[in-house]
């Protein structure tokens, strides 16, 4: 069956929250709206407001209360519109909901997962084109998501509510209008994966960027350069078994990060490369990040500002040089 | 000041002799735990922050006598006395304050941070206002569950000041759910006097903006704490959404060991101990021929052993082994 992105996404709430009464959607414009970006159009309709419900514009509330209720024994997915307003309830996110289990002595689960759109590329100039991902992925207690693809996005949500842990879900605007396949895999959110085999160079790359580095990846093939396509997908814990047996396999890498490159996760995973695998590279690790301004809003200015293919395959040709 | 000392809590206590003398007896536990933590971090056996409720014994003495066992409670980085009187034994929050493996937070969390999932006491939260919105979605899970449960969520005048007050009272009103807002107004943020904070200083007449009822009690009175508990508990579990306390109140002690105290005058403490929670029910007590002094001595001598137990527990815990730091980051 072929379906969006977005309509994935959609049908993983869908399913999520006709599986368990415990799961409720909560965020603005998720209900009589439909989701700002769509994503939960339809779902008011078929579950009502009490499980989709619509918030004022209270983010530290309603992330908080999302914590409240998953340690009172609900299954909450929390929508948060943008990476750039989840900044209001940061404070809940990670002085509560990442270290209530720890310090606590192991008493509360937080079974919480927390929905927000994230990264630039719809000209929505700096305040609503942020990628944050890599911070959330700083904090121990938080699991990461960033699916991809359709499966991912459509599988992740569910593989989500079945920890016993906060997770966070980004979802990548940049990739809501792509379709394929819906498989009837089911997904994990423990394991990275193998986009495409190579064998010359490594590109890791993570939500938005994957199609970015697929693409590149094919530039690289028409000038006899195999490149291996890693898609992160879990961003804490990060998965650096998949990541380290492809490098030692190709000896090249090119980290592709949405992000800021200072105290970027591309310098965690390129730290965690030295430790583990310097002796099997053949050539230093490149990076490729969101170059460090604030996204402007023309396009040639916002397209300039990130990660892009021809980027990517300028920084593999030249581990080769 | 909105709430100046005046004359302290007199008259017949209007309730059985042995309701009365219970709660003189968890007023009087909560103040002997608390003098033997401050010896105990005299003596470096208690560290960090520690932050005590001497003079406020009545607001979480009277609230909890109001509430149901199998409510919730999220309250403050101030909350030994809240912890102590929803049911967390006095041994293992002390062993919690010595840091030790046998503390309700199993060591980890200390004065600011206790826990405990069988009382329903969901901290010991050192970000100010940071319960509210927590105590907003325990009420939600109540609610959506049919539960008859009330959660009380308490927090200091400071944190009205916070957005997260605003946002967690507009949201519980907005979704009628069963949450008492329990303020205890002891006058100052740290050392932020309220005049400095709030440009509206009657708390009241700001959460009534909200749409909910909203009342304030004298909180040197245990009586009065404990009716108003009552009173908000009732209305709430009645359906119609959140009900707001101003419990006014004040600290006798510095904010923590470390406050030196050049915010307030003297004079003004000892002012406020007249109002004593402790000294004036007592004595109310003894007027109306419910308490002997032989009595009270009885009672203060059973809660000293308490504390006694409490601090040998302590002493004789153990150390959470060092192989076991990076427990319980995540789900097993």
């Amino acid at each position: 069956m072929t379906i969006t992105y977005r309509e994935a996404l959609r049908q993983g709430l869908r399913e999520a929250l006709a599986g368990d009464p415990r799961v409720f959607l909560v965020g603005e414009d998720v209900g009589r709206y439909g989701g700002t970006y769509a994503v939960s159009k339809g779902l008011l309709e078929e579950f009502g407001p009490e499980r989709v419900r619509d918030a004022p514009l209270s983010e530290l509330a309603f992330v908080g209360a999302g914590i409240g209720a998953a340690l009172g024994g609900m299954k909450p997915i929390v929508e948060v519109m943008t990476v750039n307003f989840s900044l209001l309830p940061l404070d809940q996110i990670v002085n509560t909901a990442a270290i209530l289990r720890h310090m606590s002595g192991g008493q509360f689960a937080v079974p919480l997962v927390i929905r927000m759109a994230t990264g630039a590329g719809r000209q929505l100039a700096a305040q609503h084109s942020h990628s944050f991902e890599g911070w959330y992925a700083h904090v121990p207690g938080l699991k990461i998501v960033a699916p991809a693809t359709i499966d991912d996005a459509h599988g992740m949500l569910g593989a989500a509510l079945a920890e016993d842990n906060p997770v966070l879900v980004f979802e990548y605007p940049a990739l809501f209008e792509t379709a394929g396949d819906l498989s009837s895999t089911p997904v994990d959110i423990a394991h990275a994966a193998v986009r495409r085999q190579g064998t010359r160079v490594t590109i890791v790359a993570y939500g938005g960027c994957v199609p970015k580095a697929l693409s590149a990846a094919e530039k690289l093939a028409a000038e006899g350069i195999n490149a291996e396509v890693v898609d992160l997908r879990v961003l804490r814990p990060l998965d650096m078994d998949t990541v380290l047996a492809s490098v030692r396999k190709t000896r090249r890498a090119v980290i592709v990060d949405e992000g800021w490159r200072s105290g970027s996760l591309s310098a965690e995973i390129v730290a965690r490369i030295m430790e583990q695998a310097f002796y099997d590279l053949d050539a230093p690790v490149a990076r490729v990040c969101r170059e460090e301004v604030p996204i402007p809003y023309p396009k040639h200015l916002e397209e300039a500002a990130l990660p892009q293919p021809e980027k990517i395959v300028a920084a593999a040709r030249g581990l080769f040089q | 000041m909105s709430h100046a000392a005046s004359a302290p809590p007199s008259g017949p206590v209007p309730f059985a002799r042995e309701n009365s003398l219970k709660l003189l007896k968890d007023m009087l536990r909560i103040r002997r735990m608390e003098e033997k933590c401050a010896e105990l971090y005299g003596a470096a056996k208690i560290r960090g922050f520690l932050h005590l409720y001497i003079g406020e014994e009545a607001v979480a003495t009277g609230a909890m006598h109001a509430l149901a066992r199998g409510d919730n409670v999220v309250a403050t980085y101030r909350e030994h006395g809240h912890a102590l009187l929803k049911g967390v034994p006095m041994e293992r929050i002390m062993a919690e304050m010595f840091g030790k493996k046998e503390g309700c937070s199993r060591g980890r969390g200390g004065s600011m941070h206790l826990f405990d999932a069988h009382a329903r006491f969901y901290g010991g939260n050192a970000i100010v206002g940071g319960g509210l919105p927590l105590a907003v979605g325990f009420a939600l899970a109540a609610k959506l569950r049919g539960e008859e449960r009330l959660t009380a969520c308490f927090f200091g005048e400071g944190a009205m000041a916070e957005g997260a007050f605003h946002e967690s009272v507009n949201l519980a009103a907005l979704w009628k759910l069963p949450v008492a807002f329990f303020c205890e107004n002891n006058l100052y943020a740290m050392g932020t006097a309220i005049e400095r904070s709030e440009s509206q200083t009657d708390l009241a007449v700001k959460a009534a903006s909200y749409g909910i009822e909203a009342f304030a009690v004298d909180g040197m009175d245990v009586v009065a704490c404990y009716e108003g508990a009552r009173r908000a508990r009732e209305r709430v579990m009645a359906g119609g959404g959140p009900v707001f306390v101003e419990f006014r109140t004040y600290r006798f002690r510095a904010h923590s060991m470390f406050d030196p105290e050049l915010y307030r005058e003297k004079a003004e403490v000892e002012e406020w101990k007249k109002r004593g929670p402790i000294h004036t029910f007592t004595a109310r007590l003894k007027e109306q021929g419910h308490l002997t002094e032989e009595r009270f001595l009885d009672i203060d001598s059973q809660v000293a052993a308490e504390v006694e137990r409490a601090v040998a527990f302590a002493e004789a815990g153990d150390w959470e082994p060092v192989e076991d730091l990076t427990k319980d980051v995540y789900a097993p």
